[in-house]
C-alpha cells in the first residue's frame, strides 16, 4: 500500500520507514515558530520548566507581528519579553519591526521552510507551509516551548483528504474563492484532524501566493495542515529565496503514491466556482459574490497572512487603478511584509492604491483579530481578505465581517457594497442595501 | 508507562458542577476575545471568559461548573490563552461532542480536563447538575438521571496527563537523554 506526501514527510521526521494515520509519533522539528501573543506564554513557561537552553537557536523564529507596532502598554510588554528572550538565546531568526513582516508571508518569503521540512508554529495559520511540499501545522504556546526545548513534537499522524480541482478557474477566481468554496462544501469541521491535500489542474495553474493563501485556510476547516504536491512553480519560487537560506540548501521531496489511502477523495469542478465570500459567522458560510452583492459596508480590509503577498496587492490595484475607493468606505492595506512593501513601492502599485484612497499600513496582524489599525464600531461591517469572521473578530460584538478574494473587496471598496470585479469594470454596480 | 486514568495533573478524577450549555463551533476568539490578548495573566484572561457569546458567564459561573458543548469546540486561533481563561473562571472541565485539534492539544498540554461525549452534549440543558468522571468514561447527569458514555483518551495522552502535563513529559524524556 502506497502513501500520501503527509505520511512520508512525518515517517522521515520519526526516523521510520513509514507510518500510517492514527499513530502517534515524535517528529523532529525543523523550524518552530511563534508571535507576541503566543510566544510570551511559552516563554514563561519554558523557564518555569528551568529548561535552560533553546535546541537549536537556528530553528526558532520569533516574530513579533499581531499587535505590533505595539499598540498599547501591555503589548509592548509582551513584545518586550520575546526581543529579551530572542536576544538572550541568539535565536538567529527573530524579526524586528521594520525588518520583518506577517509571519506566514515572511518565513517561506525569507526562504526558513523548505519542502519535506516540518513546520509547527504557535500560531494557527502555520499550515500555510504546506504550500511547498511541506508538513506544517499550528500548535498552542506549551507545545512551541516543547519543541524549543526538545526539537521535537508529537503529533497525531493525519488521515488525508484529497481534493482534485479539475479545469481551469475562471477570471477574477483565484486561491482564496477556490477555499473559501471548499470550506463551503465540507464544513467549518470537515476535515477535523486531517490533512488536505490540493491536487488537480486547477490547483497546478495557482501562482505560489496563490498556494500559500489555499493552505493558510486550511486550518478553517479543522483540519491539521494543507499541502500542495512540489512542481515547477515550487522549484522556481524557492530558487528565488536569499542565498545560504533553508529553501537553497539541499531538501528532500515526497509525493503522494498513486495507490496512497485517502479517507475521502472529493472531485471539483474548479471551472465552476465563481467570486466566492463567506458571510458572517463563520468561514464556511460560502456563497457566490454575485448572491451577496450590493450589501452596504463600511470598511475593506486587504492584506494580512492569508491574502497579503504581492500578487494579492497587485491584484486590488488591477481594480482600484483609475478609480476612487467610495466615500463612506475606508480601505486598509496590509501588505505581508517588508519586501511586498519595497516591491509593491517600487513597481506603482503602492501609488496606485493609495490615489484611491486606500490607507497603507506597515505589515501587522492588526484589524484581522481585532488587535489595532481598523477596529469595527457597533453595526459595522467588512469585506476583509482575511480568514475569520468569527463574532466580534474585527472590533465590535455586533459588527460584521464578510471574507473575500482582493478582486472581490477591491471591488466592493469602490461600489461601497459588496460587488464582483465584473460588475464594477462594467460599471454594473447595484444599488446598496442595510 | 502506567495505564492509569487520566489525573489531570493531580486534580481530582470527578468533576461534579451545574451545566452552562453552548452550540458548536465555540471558536477561541469568543472563549477570550484577542482585544485581551495583550496580556497573560489567568486572572484577567478568565474575567473575560466568553463575553462576546455570553456576557454574563463569567458572573453565573461557579466554581467546580462544568461547560457543555456541541461539535468543534475552541476551533480557530490556537491561542492556549483559551483553555487558560476557561480555567481561570472557575470551570472544571469541558463535554464536548467533539473539538477542534489545537485546543484539544492546549487543553491536555495545560492542565484543562476535557471530555468527549456526544451523548452529553446532545442530552444536557442548561443548569442540570453533573458528574464527569473521565475515568469511568462517564458524565452522570444528576438532574436527570441518566448516564452518558464518554470517549477515553489514547494511551499516550494518558501518560502525558499521567506527567503532569507535556512540558514535565518532556523534562522526563530529555532526563532519560532520548534527544539524539
Amino acid at each position: 500500500m502506497g502513501h500520501t506526501i503527509v505520511e512520508k514527510i512525518l515517517a522521515r521526521a520519526a526516523g521510520r520507514a513509514a507510518v500510517s494515520p492514527g499513530e502517534i509519533i515524535e517528529a523532529k522539528v525543523d523550524l518552530a515558530l511563534a508571535n507576541d501573543i503566543t510566544a510570551p506564554l511559552a516563554i514563561a513557561e519554558f523557564e518555569r520548566a528551568g529548561f535552560g537552553r533553546v535546541f537549536d537557536p537556528a530553528k526558532v523564529a520569533l516574530v513579533p507581528d499581531h499587535f505590533t507596532p505595539n499598540k498599547d502598554v501591555k503589548s509592548a510588554e509582551q513584545a518586550k519579553v520575546v526581543r529579551e528572550f530572542a536576544q538572550r538565546h541568539a535565536i538567529e531568526h527573530y524579526f524586528e519591526v521594520g525588518r520583518g513582516g506577517i509571519e506566514h508571508v515572511l518565513l517561506p518569503e525569507q526562504g526558513l521552510v523548505a519542502p519535506g521540512d516540518v513546520i509547527i508554529g504557535a500560531d494557527s495559520h502555520t499550515c500555510t507551509y504546506g504550500a511547498l511540499a511541506a508538513f506544517s501545522t499550528g500548535v498552542g504556546s506549551t507545545d512551541f516551548a516543547a519543541a524549543m526545548a526538545w526539537g521535537r513534537v508529537w503529533l497525531r499522524v493525519p488521515e488525508s483528504l484529497k481534493f482534485v480541482y479539475h479545469g481551469t478557474l475562471k477570471p477574477w477566481v483565484g486561491g482564496k474563492d477556490v477555499i473559501l468554496h471548499t470550506i463551503g462544501l465540507i464544513g467549518v469541521d470537515g476535515a477535523l484532524y486531517q490533512a488536505m491535500e490540493f491536487t488537480g489542474e486547477a490547483v497546478s495553474g495557482l501562482s505560489m501566493d496563490g498556494r500559500f493563501t489555499l493552505c493558510n485556510m486550511a486550518i478553517e476547516a479543522g483540519a491539521k495542515c494543507g499541502v500542495v504536491g512540489y512542481d515547477g512553480e515550487t522549484e522556481a519560487y524557492l530558487a528565488q529565496r536569499p542565498a545560504g537560506s533553508r529553501a537553497r540548501q539541499p531538501y528532500t521531496v515526497f509525493a503522494s503514491d498513486p495507490d496512497a489511502e485517502y479517507a475521502r477523495t472529493l472531485e471539483i469542478d474548479a471551472a465552476a466556482i465563481e467570486p466566492t465570500v463567506a458571510k458572517p459567522h463563520l468561514p464556511g458560510n460560502a456563497v457566490p459574490a454575485s448572491e451577496v452583492a450590493g450589501i452596504e459596508i463600511d470598511q475593506v480590509v486587504i492584506g494580512s497572512c492569508t491574502n497579503g503577498r504581492l500578487e494579492d496587492l497587485h491584484q486590488a490595484a488591477e481594480i482600484l487603478a483609475g478609480r476612487k475607493v467610495h466615500p463612506h468606505v475606508r480601505l486598509v492595506i496590509l501588505p505581508g511584509s517588508q519586501e511586498v512593501v519595497l516591491q509593491a513601492a517600487a513597481d506603482g502599485t503602492m501609488q496606485k492604491l493609495v490615489e484611491a484612497g486606500a490607507a497603507f499600513s506597515t505589515p501587522t496582524c492588526g484589524p484581522c483579530l481585532g488587535g489595532h489599525m481598523g477596529i469595527l464600531a457597533a453595526g459595522e461591517r467588512c469585506v476583509s481578505t482575511t480568514n475569520r469572521n468569527f463574532v466580534g473578530r474585527m472590533g465590535d460584538v455586533t459588527s460584521e465581517v464578510y471574507l473575500a478574494s482582493p478582486y472581490v473587496a477591491a471591488a466592493s471598496a469602490v461600489a461601497g457594497h459588496i460587488a464582483t470585479p465584473a460588475d464594477v469594470l462594467a460599471g454594473q454596480t447595484k444599488g446598496g442595501q442595510r | 508507562m502506567s495505564e492509569t486514568a487520566p489525573s489531570a495533573g493531580g486534580a481530582p478524577l470527578v468533576y461534579e458542577g451545574t451545566a452552562h450549555t453552548f452550540g458548536r463551533d465555540v471558536d477561541t476568539d469568543v472563549i477570550i476575545p484577542a482585544r485581551y490578548l495583550n496580556s497573560s495573566d489567568p486572572a484577567e484572561l478568565g474575567a473575560h471568559c466568553m463575553e462576546d457569546i455570553d456576557p454574563d458567564f463569567v458572573r453565573r459561573v461557579q466554581p467546580g461548573d462544568v461547560i457543555v458543548a456541541g461539535e468543534n469546540f475552541g476551533c480557530g486561533s490556537s491561542r492556549e490563552h483559551a483553555p487558560v481563561a476557561i480555567k481561570a473562571a472557575g470551570v472544571s472541565c469541558v463535554v464536548a461532542a467533539s473539538f477542534a485539534r489545537i485546543f484539544y492539544r492546549n487543553a491536555i498540554n495545560t492542565g484543562l480536563p476535557i471530555v468527549v461525549s456526544r451523548e452529553a452534549a446532545a442530552g444536557v440543558r442548561a443548569g442540570d447538575r453533573l458528574r464527569v468522571e473521565p475515568a469511568a468514561g462517564t458524565v452522570v447527569n444528576l438532574t436527570q438521571g441518566t448516564t452518558y458514555a464518554a470517549d477515553s483518551f489514547p494511551p499516550f495522552m494518558q501518560e502525558l496527563i499521567g506527567h503532569g502535563g507535556l512540558l514535565p513529559y518532556v523534562k522526563a524524556r530529555l532526563a532519560q537523554g532520548a534527544q539524539t
